[in-house]
Formats: C-alpha cells, structure tokens, sequence
C-alpha cells in the first residue's frame, strides 16, 4: 500500500513535470518581426504597418493561437537604411530567435532584408512594392511578396489613364522603387500608344522640388507622373501645384496613399489619379474588408486602416492562417501551406502565384476628392476596379525560372 | 533638348534665385553666430526644426499665420538665450571645439525631445490662404508664398544690417568680435552682448524653418539637411561674413538649380563641387577674414 501510495506521487509528480514542461513549449510564443522604416520620410505609413499588425496578432491571439500558443510582435525599426535592414533582420533572427519576418517599406530594404533571411532559410513576407524580389535572382523558397509590385501596378493604371498619343513625363525617386514604376508605365505607354516625354530623378527625402519643376513644366505632358512616395510624394505633388501645373496636366502617381492624402488633405491631391491595393470603401462589396474596418476602428478610435497598412494585416494573418492550417510552426511546412493558401483576409481572394510567390489580388483605380463632410474619412472615389488576374504580372519565364 | 527656351532658361535661373536666398535665410543664423562669437553652431539645423515645431504648436492656439510669423522668432531666440547662458558660455576662453561638440550633442537632444513631444513621422503644414497659388513673374508662373518668403529673407538681411552697422549696440557687437579683452577693459559687458547675438542667431534659425513649413512639411529630420547647406553656404562665403553668406547663398542657389535643369542627378553635388573649388581657390571663403578661427 505504502508503494502504491509513492507511486501514485511519483506519478503526480511526473505529470505535473510533464504538464509544466507542455505548458512551457505553449507559453514560447510564435515570434513574427516586423522591421519598417518608423523614422525617415515613411514613418506615417511604417506607423500604421504596425498598428495593422498588431491586430492580426491580437486576432490571432484571441481565437485562441495555435493550441494555446500565441503570437508575438517585435517590432524594429529600419530607418529606411537597406544596411540596417540587413542587422535588424539578423538581430531579429540570431537574438530574438523569431519564427518568421513581415515588413520592409522600401523596395531596398526588403531585397536587403530578404538576402538575410533567404540565407537563413525564414520565411519573408514582404509588404513593400518591388519588381526584383519576384525575379529569379532574389526570389527564393522563403520568399513571399503580398504587396503589389510596380509592373503590375503600372500596368493596371497605365491602361486606366494612357490614351494614343498622349505625352507622359515622370518625376522620378532616384532608387529601386521609382526606376521599377518608371520602366513599367514606360512599357504600358508603348502599348498603348502614348510618348514618354521625359524624365527628372531626384534624391530620396529631398525637401525641395523647385529646381526640377520647370524641365517638367516645358515639356508641356498631358500627364505627369511622380514616381515616388510617402513623404517625397506628398511634398513634390504640393510644390509642382503651387507652381500651377495642374492647369493643363493631370497628376497621377503610382501609389496613391491614404495616409498621404489624409496628412496632405484634399487641396494638394485635388484630381490626382493612383493605383491602391487599398481602400476602405470597399467594405460595400467585401465582408472581410468589412471585418478589417470594423476591428481596426475598434482598436484605434474610430479610425480606418490604411492602404500600406492592411498589407502588414494581410501579411500576418495569413500566415498566422497557414501557421494554423499547418499545425505547426515549422518552417518548412508552413512554406508548402502558405504557397497552396488561398486567402481572403481583407480584401477579396488573394493566393500566391507558384513561381515567384506574388501575392495575386485586385488593383483599385482611385482619385482623391474633397472628402464628404459627413465622413472626413471618405478621402477617394474608385474609378475602377482590375479583378484577381496573372494577366498584369510579367510572366514567370520573364522572371527567369525555367 | 526638348523645348529649351530663353524663356524656360530664365525661369528656371529665377527659381536658382529664389531657392538662393531661402539658402540665405538658412545660413544667416549661423554666420552670424560665428563671425560674432566664433561658436560654431552644430545645433543651428534643430534650432531650425524646433522653429518649425514651435510655429505648428502656436498656430493650434493661435490660428493666424502672421503673429506666429513674429512669435516664433522669439521663442526660439529665447531657447537659444538660455542655450548661451547655461551651455556654452561656461565654455568661453577654451578651444573652438568645445563649444562646437555641445552644440553638436544639444543638437541630438533637441530632435529626440520633439521626437518623444510630436512623434517620429513628420506632420503637413498649410500655406496661409492669403499666399496661395501662382503668380506670373514674367518667364512664368511662380508660387506666391515663395516670393514671399525672398521677401522676409531681404527684410531680416536689412533689419541686421542696419543693426550691426548704424546702432551703437551694433558697435559694440563689431568690437567685441574684434578685440573682446579691449572691449571689457572699456567697461563693457561683452558677456550680455553675446548673449544676445546668440538669441538673434538662434531667432533667424527659428524663423526660417516656420518659414519653410509650408512648402516641405515638418520633420524631426528637417534639420540635418539645412546643417550642411547652411555650412556649405557659410563656408563658400567666409565664415563669419554675412555678405558672404547673401552672395554665396545665391550663387549656390542658382548654380544648383542650373544643374538640375542640364542634368538633375548631380543638382545636389553640384554645391559641393562650389564648396571643393572655393577652399581650393580661396580657403578662406568669397569673403572671409583670416584669424577668426585661431
């Protein structure tokens, strides 16, 4: 009986062990890092990445993780610097031990980014526009890019807004992003019969565009397209307005943003024209936009997530999605999972094409408007809409896989 | 080239102009700094972004362009009154690069302060109503608030100019940069004179970042672009010569904006290939005056 009594405590004993052991691999959490530029001329946009992020999480969390074990957050800052892109995304790996990376908000951190972690085998979602990390040269297992990148972005609005014969001229941010936009919109004008005119660079972060505005003025465009972003885009596209060139040119960009339109307000985007992944008022037609708006307005004062930042939600959930699907964290499998995933995590179905891992998804045509007083948020109309299609993608043998 | 008009030619020399005596507005704080108290002023750039800062915040509670346009200036001064008393002038009388490696720091501090105060991502600014749009200036439309801003620039010139030169304080503050021990042993408080050369330079500093709000935002970062075009249009003019600083400022100015119009990529080299050449040529700038860094 006495034997029987020390066994049964052992047993006890050993299961409560057991028991916290389990309850110690549950309570390691599922680490996602999450470099972007939160200083430097995109941190409105960085900012709100974050914020979107941090709800996917929490909705993860909420519904209970995966079987118990919850998600976590680090979030860094890359200074829009592509070198420490490099050391966070190594910190990220070697010191905090994280289980995948989200982020990069520069088409030359992301490909820094994604050298690091295709070395060290990590799954990557990038959530930035580029053309090379789709290439054979970048791309690699690991690699995932959810946001668009610039050939099928200037695709879909170069066929918008290009007519025969129509004179384009850029305004050019001087790296990786505006070269990528302006080869692109170069190749849909020649399809569709219109001249690109001419083209001025400019360095990132430059704070005045005078100097450059009348080149662009004397080669008198039907359109001008500035090729650049954040902070870059909202300066240059006031100061070529003060200079009275929306008179007889129509101003298009890229990639309209919400944040920038929503900090620059209605009289500096007045008629601008741009492609977005993203916009709100498309919860009419989209239940799981719908959802996004309802959880982000919750979380953050009634206000609505934007463009950039739903592609930081997009990208953890739906690997929060395959992490679940697949039952595990494991590398490897998670890879197979989220390549096969399709996913409809905010805006309509999404999947990834097979050879270069591009996220799939609609492109939104908008124009900023003056907003509706009744709601300060309705900042753009969708002009048109471009469903899922690989039609405005380059094709995989342009790519260089074989 | 595609439509290269004399009239294209001179719009874009006007714009060469006009971004030449923004320049100007940017190095006078700090020229002036220097010729009169030989402190380089590494925090000239933060006291620039703490103007821009301090007019944002003013215009929440006083919604009129034109009285912070005069309130900024003195907020700054007023910082930069402080700055003198407590940092640098306990620094007098050592090396010049004491109090250059303060500011240096100072300059740090201040940008992480409105960092933690206003957030890291920078914030829009309105151009006031009554100085919007295009103006045509002959070659071509020009935006209102720019001429605007040229035209303060030749207001604060001649206010300082006229202060230094023809009012006895400005004697004072000519002497004081000459001979400091003379000047006390005469029985004056050359402490009380720097002090306030400190403020007026640290004031302009103020003034024109509020006024460059409007045409690029507002940034903690705003400031370390202006530190090196400040410094590149000082250095270019002699330091410490405020003659130098309105002529090299804009010959920079047009020089820069010239390049951009033959060959955009190298418009922001192009002021440093001036700099280059002028220390070559003349290593004292256009018109600058030996000894002061000694």
């Amino acid at each position: 009986m006495k034997n029987l009594n020390k066994l049964a405590y052992a047993l006890c004993l050993a299961s409560a062990l057991g028991a916290s052991a389990a309850h110690a691999q549950n309570a390691t959490p599922i680490r996602i890092g999450l470099p972007v530029p939160l200083t430097g001329p995109y941190g409105a946009e960085a900012k709100d990445q974050v914020r979107n992020a941090e709800l996917a999480v929490k909705e993860f969390n909420d519904a209970g993780g995966l079987d118990g074990r919850k998600a976590e957050l680090l979030v860094r800052d890359d200074k829009l610097n592509p070198g420490e892109a490099a050391q966070r995304a190594l910190d990220l790996i070697e010191k905090d031990k994280v289980n995948y990376i989200v982020g990069g908000l520069s088409a030359a951190t992301q490909l820094s980014t994604n050298n690091i972690t295709k070395q060290r085998k990590v799954i990557y979602i990038s959530i930035s526009q580029s053309d090379a990390i789709n290439e054979a040269a970048d791309m690699s297992r690991y690699t995932f890019h959810e946001a668009f990148n610039p050939h099928m972005t200037t695709q879909a609005l170069g066929r918008h807004l290009f007519k025969k014969g129509m004179r384009i001229a850029f305004l050019t941010a001087d790296y990786a992003y505006g070269h990528e936009m302006a080869r692109g919109f170069t190749a849909v004008a020649e399809e569709m019969g219109a001249k690109i005119v001419g083209e001025v660079k400019h360095p990132l972060g430059t704070s005045d565009y005078s100097i450059f505005l009348p080149r662009l003025q004397a080669l008198k465009p039907d359109i001008l397209i500035f090729n650049n972003f954040g902070r870059d885009n909202q300066i240059s596209i006031k100061q070529a307005g003060e200079f009275g060139m929306k008179k007889n040119t129509q101003f298009a960009t890229p990639v309209l943003l919400y944040t920038a339109r929503q900090a620059a307000g209605p009289k500096v985007y007045e008629n601008v024209i741009g492609a977005t992944s993203y916009y709100w008022a498309i919860e009419d037609k989209s239940p799981s936009a719908k959802a996004l708006n309802d959880h982000y307005k919750a979380a953050y004062n009634g206000a609505y997530p934007s463009d950039y930042g739903a592609l930081a939600y997009s990208a953890v959930k739906s690997l929060l999605e395959a992490v679940k699907k697949a039952g595990t964290t494991d590398t490897e499998k998670v890879v197979d999972t989220l390549a096969a995933l399709k996913y409809d995590t905010y805006k309509g179905p999404q999947y990834y094409r097979a050879c270069d891992h591009q996220s799939v998804q609609s492109v939104l045509i908008i124009e900023s408007k003056e907003a509706d007083p009744k709601n300060p948020d309705d900042v753009f109309k969708i002009v048109d809409e471009v469903p899922p299609t690989e039609d405005i993608l380059r094709s995989c043998a342009e790519l260089g896989f074989k | 080239m595609d439509g290269l008009t004399l009239q294209l030619l001179g719009l874009q020399l006007f714009t060469g102009l006009a971004l030449g005596s923004i320049y100007v507005l940017l190095a006078v704080g700090l020229s002036l700094i220097f010729g009169m108290l030989t402190v380089v002023n590494f925090a000239h750039g933060a006291f620039f972004m703490v103007g821009a800062y301090a007019g944002y915040s003013l215009y929440q509670y006083v919604p009129n362009f034109w009285l912070c346009l005069v309130a900024v200036p003195v907020v700054t001064g007023c910082i930069g009154i402080v700055v003198e008393r407590f940092l640098v002038r306990p620094l007098y009388g050592r090396g010049i690069d004491y109090p250059l490696l303060l500011t240096f720091g100072l300059a740090y501090v201040m940008v992480e302060l409105i960092r933690i105060q206003f957030g890291k991502q920078g914030l829009p600014v309105d151009t006031p109503e009554s100085l919007q749009g295009a103006v045509d200036v002959f070659v071509g439309p020009f935006p209102l608030y720019r001429l605007f801003v040229i035209g303060v620039t030749a207001l604060v010139l001649a206010a300082l100019w006229l202060f230094i030169e023809k009012t006895s304080f400005g004697l004072v503050i000519r002497a004081g940069a000459r001979d400091p021990v003379i000047v006390r042993v005469l029985g004056i408080d050359i402490s009380r004179v720097w002090l306030i050369v400190f403020g007026i330079g640290t004031g302009i500093s103020g003034l024109a970042g509020y006024l460059s709000a409007p045409m690029q935002g507002i940034a903690p970062e705003m400031g370390g672009n202006v530190l090196i075009v400040a410094f590149v249009v000082t250095v270019v003019g002699g330091m410490g010569s405020l003659t130098g600083a309105v002529v090299a400022g804009l010959l920079i100015g047009v020089v820069e904006s010239l390049t951009a119009f033959m060959f955009p990529e190298a418009a922001k080299v192009s002021m440093f290939v001036i700099m280059a050449f002028v220390l070559l040529v003349r290593p004292l700038g256009l018109f600058g005056r030996a000894g002061l860094m000694s």
